[in-house]
């Protein structure tokens, strides 16, 4: 009984937070900009009128136009179930659950593309072949930052990744991290979520046929991923084992706020960059993980 | 070089008897006029005259380093005649325009196909240019865009990210702008001319003015010329500076973004302020002007004029800063000088290219041969230096209204306009914000207009456009499009 009730805690927790995080990076916007900007809960405003609205089918469509979506989404929100919240740790927990959490993330990408693809547009082709080649990318950061935290601690399974004090490549890896972020959540420098030009879109690209329900899933999951993220690296970098649990968990809150505003803020003063530019990025965020890598593996023996 | 010319010459703003016009066979006006444009003159505009059942076609060319136009026509003829497009692809979109209205064919044109003719419910877009490979892809974007724009339809081929060729096909907002003139000036034409297109207007308006002004052998009064100066630079302060917002928001980089939104709409207040409204409809009229610019008022544009222009010098300032501006704009959508030259380019795109081309310096009419801005030229060709000359001419044109708003001249405001003389033609350029806006009208025996061209720079410029997109990637379009911001109701017509 507890464990179910433990399980739909998180699950209400996740869900229902997640969509305050675009509206956090928003105001920061509006904020620097010296604009009002949208409210913080129109992300919440948005999902409930786009589930409220019917769905456009392309006649070419197969069902996976529809269930695309849906299984990225049960995969984001399985992945998120699988992330330690700090002193409550996690829901699920098991020895390589972190290979699980990466592989739940590219399964929802693939789906994603997927769903793209079946609209037989120029355009969502051209999006989904960006976001997967620059994934690749992404993914070698993010899979050698899980490795440095696995050589640190000398364990495979999140929670005890993520629990003790940080390491001596902290700083590293929050840089790392903190890149692969704004590339998997499509925000400046890689992509602009605001953007209406669709030839330049990367995830936005993708999801231009979509409408009604289908898009309100697609929408709350990105926001569940970049809380996810958000989390995931809080956790890496800030040593909260150490903490008091009222303590680790105004840490991991007041840590999510402190990465929405960076992100806010780098959007504000920062232009995206071209195309050709972003593998460059991407390669400086892999290496970052990989000094963090080194710093947990030698660093220990000195 | 002008001298030797066989063209009849004449002077910007001013007019020519018909009968005054050179005519030759139209193989010898081709022939002609390939020869000037060889010796560097420039095609302005390119039409045909209904004369009974026949066509004569007009050639209107600008020699620049000389100040003067120069116009020649052929004889009446129907059916074929050799392409000038052969060999000065400049003439490419004239002579598919005059294919169009006239069913003149020219002999050899490489892609001989409607401007803006309507097949029913759409433009006749006729066949695109098709690159063939297994790895090409097509790209269709368009005619309705995700932004508030206007429609265009844009056909790229690509090969991954690269484009390998852009055609751009246009005509959706056809309103036949030169077909309502025939038979004119009406009642509605002023308005008319004040609509071709709706961010032009005081240049489009000034331009018919003129027109009218030249064919009745007058001229606006000083103080009407000075207010429509005036005017102009005011309306290419506010596109000018919503286009580096523009810019700025396609690359996400949001400072210069939010800052240059909001300075457009303080300089089209300007505007308002001195005739009530925010894109100069009213103001200029046949013969003068219809509303003044009393002291008071002058002191208080001058007062709202400074800071605006200090807060636009901050805003372009943080777009130069910041180095991931600058990697966005260098090196991307590159025309060359020799390009631009040979396919006509005008306005800041031309002189982005390293071209010297500016009709206010090169032709200058009304008050332009009083008072002059210096020419904003920056070699490269590419985003980056279109963004340049657009930031050196709002500085300039800041510069110029301080100077002019200080120093006005005295007198009337509206002079007496006779009605125009019969079977003349007059020739006005007026430099816009985007380039050279280009009228042309001829009078029938009754003082009538018997044929009215406009021509304004988007015509030249949007091959520019396709030329920027050659090798460059295709999610770099929109920044190329919006470095060049060319009109498409301009275009349209």
């Amino acid at each position: 009984m507890m464990l179910m009730l433990d399980l739909i805690l998180r699950l209400v927790l996740w869900l229902l937070l997640a969509p305050l995080l675009p509206g956090v990076i928003n105001r920061v916007k509006a904020w620097v900009a010296g604009r009002r900007g949208p409210p913080v809960l129109q992300l919440y405003y948005d999902l409930a009128r786009l589930w409220q609205k019917g769905v456009v089918m392309s006649t070419l469509a197969s069902p996976g136009f529809v269930a695309g979506p849906a299984v990225a989404w049960v995969a984001l929100t399985g992945a998120a179930l699988l992330m330690p919240l700090g002193p409550a740790g996690a829901a699920f927990s098991f020895r390589g659950d972190v290979l699980m959490l990466i592989y739940l993330l590219a399964l929802a990408r693939f789906c994603t593309a997927w769903a793209a693809m079946e609209t037989g547009s120029a355009f969502e082709g051209m999006g989904a072949a960006r976001e997967v080649s620059y994934a690749v990318l992404a993914e070698a950061a993010i899979i050698t930052a899980v490795l440095s935290l696995s050589v640190q601690t000398g364990s495979v399974s999140l929670v005890s990744m993520l629990a003790p004090s940080a390491g001596a490549g902290a700083v590293l890896l929050a840089a790392g991290l903190f890149t692969v972020l704004l590339a998997e959540n499509c925000r400046v420098p890689f992509d602009d979520p605001n953007t209406h030009l669709e030839l330049t879109m990367i995830h936005e690209v993708m999801v231009l046929d979509h409408s009604g329900p289908p898009l309100a899933v697609i929408l709350h999951g990105a926001s569940m991923k970049l809380l996810l993220f958000a989390v995931l690296l809080v956790q890496a970098v800030l040593p909260m084992g150490d903490m008091s649990p009222l303590a680790a968990t105004g840490a991991l809150a007041g840590g999510v706020l402190a990465v929405m505003i960076g992100v806010g803020l780098i959007e504000s003063l920062l232009a995206r960059l071209a195309f050709r530019r972003v593998p460059l990025l991407l390669t400086t965020a892999f290496l970052l993980c990989l000094f963090a890598l080194l710093v947990a593996w030698k660093g220990n023996r000195v | 070089m002008s001298a030797s010319t066989p063209f009849a010459l004449l002077a910007n703003a001013t007019s020519i008897p018909w009968a005054e016009v050179p005519a030759w066979p139209v193989a010898e006006l081709v022939r002609a006029t390939a020869e000037e444009l060889n010796r560097g003159g420039r095609l302005c505009a390119w039409f045909g005259v209904p004369e009974g059942e026949a066509t004569c076609l007009v050639a209107v060319l600008a020699f620049d380093a000389d100040n003067t136009l120069a116009v020649g026509r052929s004889l009446p003829f129907t059916g074929n005649y050799p392409a000038l497009t052969a060999t000065h692809s400049q003439a490419h979109l004239f002579e598919r325009e005059v294919w169009e209205q006239h069913g003149l064919t020219p002999e050899g044109h490489p892609w001989l196909k409607p401007v803006r003719r309507t097949n029913g419910d759409a433009p006749a877009n006729g066949e695109f240019f098709r690159v063939d490979g297994r790895e090409v892809h097509e790209v269709a974007v368009g005619p309705v865009h995700a932004g508030v724009i206007e429609p265009g339809h844009f056909r790229f081929q690509c090969a991954g990210e690269e484009v390998l060729h852009l055609e751009i096909a246009l005509g959706y907002q056809h309103r036949g702008a030169e077909t309502a003139l025939a038979g004119g000036p009406h009642r509605a034409t002023m308005s008319q001319m004040e609509t071709v297109a709706g961010d032009t207007t005081v240049a489009h308006a000034t331009a018919h003015a003129t027109i009218m002004e030249a064919l009745a052998g007058t001229e606006a009064p000083l103080r009407a010329q000075w207010l429509r100066a005036i005017a102009l630079e005011l309306e290419r302060l506010a596109n000018h500076t919503g286009d580096m917002g523009a810019l700025a928001g396609d690359v996400a980089f949001l400072p210069t973004q939010s800052a240059c939104g909001k300075l457009r709409g303080d300089y089209l207040n300007l505007t308002a302020l001195l005739c009530g409204n925010r894109f100069g409809r009213g103001l200029v009229r046949p013969g003068g002007c219809r509303h003044d610019l009393e002291p008071a008022r002058a002191v208080q544009m001058l007062e709202r004029l400074a800071p605006a222009l200090a807060d636009t010098e901050q805003a372009v300032a943080w777009f130069w800063d910041a180095a991931s501006v600058r990697a966005r704009f260098e090196n991307v959508g590159t025309v060359f000088a020799a390009q631009a030259a040979e396919i006509g380019l005008v306005g800041p795109a031309a002189r982005a290219c390293g071209l010297v081309r500016d009709v206010r310096y090169d032709h200058p009419a009304g008050w332009h041969r009083f008072a002059q801005a210096p020419v904003a030229v920056w070699p490269g060709g590419d985003v980056f230096a279109r963004a340049r000359v657009r930031s050196l001419e709002i500085q300039r044109s800041g510069d110029f209204l301080r100077e002019q708003l200080a120093t006005p001249p005295e007198g009337e405001l509206h002079g007496e306009l006779p009605p125009p003389s019969p079977d003349m033609l007059a020739v006005t350029l007026v430099e816009g914000w985007r380039g050279e806006v280009c009228h042309v009208a001829l009078t029938d025996a009754a003082g009538r207009f018997r044929r009215y061209k406009l021509v304004d720079p988007s015509f030249h410029n949007w091959t520019g456009l396709a030329l920027a997109l050659r090798g460059t990637a295709i999610s770099d379009f929109p920044i190329c499009n919006k470095s060049f911001n060319l009109s498409y109701c301009g275009f349209d017509l």
